[in-house]
């Protein structure tokens, strides 16, 4: 064992110094390669943790919406919709939501306005006059609490509004764009009259009547369109999949370049490579020991890549908030949440990563490093 | 000890590797730090009925994706195709297309 030991050390210290006579050359390479594996491991446990985190948050949100549907588009629920849908038998609650978009041309964002429920609790009642708001909005147009702002509604009319918190930075994921108001001072504002609603929150008796009662709904009621948590929890496990958005697309030309790069260098061996080889035949290396230290060779580089790579990401999205990703996130909007992901590592991504970038450069390096060794020495070294 | 290069590297490799693992060591850590704040964004999320995350401001279907409607995307005019980035960051939701179908009422005969 010990001379095996031994042996593979001293194969290694070859290796390396072999790797050192081109040494701007496997530099450059080796940093291309963390960085893909940087980039890869970051989208990954981005995604992961984002996923997870709306999974575990949105697993309150309501059982069921009903949305009105007039010509494709969602409009209001009108007086005496809400009667008609107590008469579906499973609804234990249904409650009309108030909530909208408002455009604020001064600092050009666009904001969630939201009137808490009556059933909400005192926590989260908001008086006439005032408003709670976002982290994010906040940040935007500069408010704390007891500020004055005032905000033109599409009627014309100038609102007066006194911020009377400000809801805490962990929760910027859910409500950076929130305007909390009063149910009052929401209908004054967008100017919808009494029994108006945007939409409804039903909650059902037995979670396994869900999808019945969302049939029974949609013939009930033919211009409604039910959404089911289960859809909103499955939209958002979709959203981010590993697969789909554009920093992958864009990041597949990248890994193919990389790909290219590293095949040409791992498996088309330069003349240079080729007389180190004969050389080494020559001088009475077996074939065994060459593979073995070519083996080495594309072992190092590319456990050292992985490694490197997958810290450097972990501390980029879970120490830095993925701030690389935020101009892409980002897009053209104003508010932007201030987040941190709560860590989540999956083993069995990370091995994936692992078996996809660490396995076929070895590979790739192995295989025409076997084909050179079995050759004769004197062909190879004669090219 | 550290003549070697072959002995330089496995020390590298060693580190990496603690390195690697703190990783995991850190994220069952931090997330037992982070349980609470979720668990209060979960009750946020109840109390005001949330449907939500607030990661796209800039358009409505990106904001609530959830609640966005098949057409919306196209809203501006007929044949406006959407054109907010986060829109090419964002797929249509899965379920929308799916199973809002599946529950409105099934036609009998071909359209």
């Amino acid at each position: 064992m010990k001379t095996w030991i031994e042996k593979q050390k001293a194969l290694i210290d070859f290796t390396l110094s072999s790797l050192a006579r081109r040494k701007v050359k496997n530099l450059g390479m080796l940093l291309v390669y963390t960085l893909i594996v940087f980039l890869l491991a970051s989208v990954m446990l981005f995604t992961h943790a984002l996923r997870r985190e709306a999974a575990e948050v949105l697993k309150n949100s309501p059982e069921v919406i009903v949305q009105r549907m007039v010509a494709g588009r969602h409009d209001l629920i009108p007086p005496g919709y809400l009667e008609k849908l107590g008469r579906i038998r499973g609804v234990q609650k249904k409650e009309g939501r108030l909530w909208g978009y408002y455009y604020d041309g001064v600092v050009k964002a666009n904001y969630t306005l939201m009137a808490p429920s009556a059933e909400a609790p005192a926590a989260q009642k908001v008086a006439d006059g005032k408003i709670v708001i976002g982290a994010a909005m906040a940040r935007a147009r500069g408010l704390a609490t007891g500020n004055l702002i005032s905000f033109r509604s599409y009627s014309g009319r100038l609102f007066s509004f006194t911020v009377a918190d400000v809801l805490p930075h962990a929760a910027e994921l859910i409500s950076a764009d929130l305007i909390l108001m009063s149910e009052a001072d929401y209908r004054a504002f967008f100017d919808i009259p009494a029994g108006y609603y945007t939409d409804i929150a039903l909650s059902v008796a037995n979670p396994q009547e869900v999808r019945n009662i969302a049939a029974k709904l949609a013939e009930a009621l033919p211009d409604s369109r039910p959404i089911l948590r289960d859809e909103v929890l499955r939209t958002y496990e979709s959203i981010f999949n590993w697969r789909e958005g554009i920093v992958l697309v864009l990041l597949a030309g990248s890994i193919f370049a990389f790909a290219i790069f590293a095949w040409e260098k791992a498996s088309g061996l330069s003349a240079e490579e080729k007389r180190e080889i004969g050389i080494l035949k020559a001088i009475g290396w077996e074939t065994g020991d060459v593979i073995k230290m070519k083996f080495w060779e594309g072992a190092l580089i590319s456990l050292t890549a992985f490694l490197l790579g997958y810290v450097a990401a972990y501390v980029h999205v879970f120490r830095f908030s993925s701030m690389l990703f935020e101009p892409v996130l980002k897009g053209w909007a104003v508010l932007y949440p201030r987040f941190e992901l709560t860590p989540v590592v999956d083993g069995f991504q990370v091995a994936t990563l692992f078996f996809f970038t660490v396995f076929p450069y070895t590979v790739a390096t192995i295989v025409p490093i076997w084909r050179a060794a079995i050759t004769d020495p004197d062909a190879v070294m004669r090219g | 000890m550290l003549s070697r290069n072959s002995h330089r590297a496995f020390v590298f490799l060693v580190v990496s590797l603690a390195l690697f693992l703190l990783t995991f060591a850190d994220a069952s850590s931090h997330r037992a730090e982070r349980d609470a704040a979720l668990e209060s964004n979960a009750r946020l999320v109840a109390q005001l009925g949330l449907t939500d995350l607030c990661l796209f401001t800039e358009a409505r279907y990106t904001r609530h994706p959830s609640q966005a409607d098949l057409h919306s995307a196209f809203q501006d005019h007929p044949t406006g195709l959407e054109h907010f980035p986060s829109g090419a960051l964002l797929p249509p939701p899965r379920a929308l297309a799916a199973s809002y179908e599946n529950l409105d009422r099934k036609t009998k005969s071909a359209d």
